[in-house]
């Protein structure tokens, strides 16, 4: 008996912190924090992109071209594109990811047509400016490749990790953890930037 | 496995008034540890297809540089790390493996963890058989070597060269470039700036996760020693009231260290730095797909 009471003295907090840690009271808020911050870098790079869009619209004024329809359109997308945006609460409705990433892939598609129009002037393809601009682009389109990549990826370690044993014991009971939306083209390669082939 | 006997004698313990589900559910909820450390272990075997990175600061996988060559340019990048602090690799690569270099880019300085903890690290990759050269940067180094000049080093002295057939006069003289940019002193604010905003993505979890376990279990013990201790003196009721109020604590106490039971997978084992023999360029670096492209 007494051998038994110094067994629990010592053992059963041991057991209990074993138990609780392996039933996801820490790592279930652990991944879910991880993935908030894999959103918080995707928002953070389309952010990018709609800062260096404006930059191209004056660059491609400046240059005097007659493209308005165009410039338009752009401006207007990346107006929407800039006013939807999803909070980390929001990671688990399907439907406002989805419309955060179609106001991504109509600028995408916007900026897109502008860059092909630019094709037909060689004067602007070989301005210094714009060929910086185009670099930077070009960066920003694979930090959000990376970030959506990166995020993808921690959704799914996510949404395993709670609907798993052990951890869906603490997901469920303690937590009451929603599985988070994986950011998906909506339509395929919407949200690749357009390749723009230069030729240098 | 030591948890199945001391489960089973728990169960034996009537005094401890712990319900038979209860029990049943630590037992597996113990089991379920193990699984999970045996997991965490297994995930270090993760494969890779990328070449050995040796430290030397050169990986010339698709033979672009003779040996003296190698030698030359690999003083100079040590030089370099060791002048700026900063890692800047090559990397020459004879398949891309169907990728797109800025997508095999990023994997590959992921993998190498070029760069420390504050990802201040670039890679110089060619891929000569797709005719694709690219710069790849670190989170920390973004503000320093920027997409803009990225693009500007390749476009004016990478790719004029390598259209001549003059890879290894290409390769050096992109290295002079990105390391002029790399020592520039008056950047280091700007870097620190970055680096700082960059700090909680490239965090270090470097195997801490179970030591630093240990020390907070401790301090558990000791508390609910002194729960249980006070406790005997009273009543059964009593006693398991006390160990009721111990829960809370066992509850948060490992909240408290910040860490969990097989938080990253293998790669929270592979943050440790191995950058032991030559220049010191792998510390675990991370990358975000910074850097510009180019072919010819």
């Amino acid at each position: 008996m007494t051998r038994l009471r110094r067994f629990s003295t010592f053992l059963l907090p041991l057991f209990g912190a074993f138990a609780l840690s392996a039933c996801g009271i820490n790592s279930v808020p652990t991944a879910e924090e991880e993935a908030k911050a894999k959103w918080a870098d995707v928002q953070a790079q389309y952010q990018r992109r709609s800062n260096l869009v404006g930059n191209l619209v004056e660059t491609v004024k400046a240059a005097g071209k007659q493209e308005q329809d165009t410039l338009v359109q752009v401006t207007e997308a990346r107006a929407k594109a800039t006013s939807v945006q999803v909070n980390a609460e929001d990671l688990s409705d399907p439907a406002k990811v989805a419309q955060f990433q179609a106001a991504q892939a109509q600028l995408s598609q916007g900026l897109g047509r502008l860059l092909a129009s630019v094709e037909a002037y060689p004067d602007l393809k070989s301005n210094e400016n714009f060929l910086q601009f185009q670099s930077q682009l070009e960066g920003t389109e694979n930090r959000i490749a990376v970030a959506i990549r990166d995020y993808n990826g921690a959704v799914q370690a996510y949404n395993t990790r709670i609907r798993t044993f052990p951890d869906a014991i603490g997901a469920k009971i303690i937590h009451g953890a929603k599985p988070m939306t994986p950011f998906q083209a909506t339509t395929p390669g919407a949200e690749e930037a357009p390749k723009v082939d230069f030729g240098n | 496995m030591l948890s199945f006997p001391f489960g089973l004698s728990l169960s034996k313990a009537p005094s401890l008034r712990w319900g038979g589900a209860s029990i049943g559910l630590l037992r597996t909820a113990l089991s379920g540890l193990f699984l999970l450390l045996l997991l965490a272990l297994a995930s270090t075997a993760w494969a890779q297809d990328f070449p050995k990175f040796d430290d030397k600061g050169v990986v010339d996988a698709a033979n672009l540089l003779d040996p003296a060559q190698e030698q030359a340019l690999s003083q100079t990048l040590i030089a370099q790390k060791q002048a700026s602090g900063r890692s800047l690799v090559v990397a020459t690569i004879a398949d891309l493996q169907g990728y797109d270099i800025a997508d095999y880019g990023y994997r590959l300085g992921r993998a190498w963890g070029i760069g420390d903890k504050d990802s201040n690290g670039a890679l110089l990759i060619i891929a000569p058989n797709d005719r694709k050269v690219r710069i790849e940067v670190g989170y920390g180094l973004e503000g320093i070597l920027t997409d803009a000049l990225s693009s500007q080093i390749i476009r004016n002295a990478i790719t004029p060269r390598f259209k001549a057939g003059d890879m290894p006069g290409g390769i050096v003289a992109g290295v002079e470039q990105i390391t002029a940019l790399l020592a520039l002193p008056p950047e280091e604010a700007k870097a620190r700036a970055a680096a700082a905003e960059t700090e909680a993505r490239a965090a270090d979890r470097g195997g801490s996760a179970i030591l630093g376990l240990w020390p907070i279990l401790f301090i558990i013990l000791f508390i609910a020693m002194r729960l249980m201790s006070r406790g005997t003196g009273g009543g059964g009721g009593k006693r398991y009231r006390r160990g009721g109020s111990s829960m809370p604590i066992i509850l948060w106490g490992p909240g408290a260290g910040g860490s969990s039971w097989g938080s990253g997978g293998g790669s929270s084992w592979g943050g440790g730095g191995f950058g032991g023999g030559g220049g010191g360029f792998s510390g675990g670096g991370s990358f975000g797909g910074g850097g510009a492209s180019g072919d010819w």
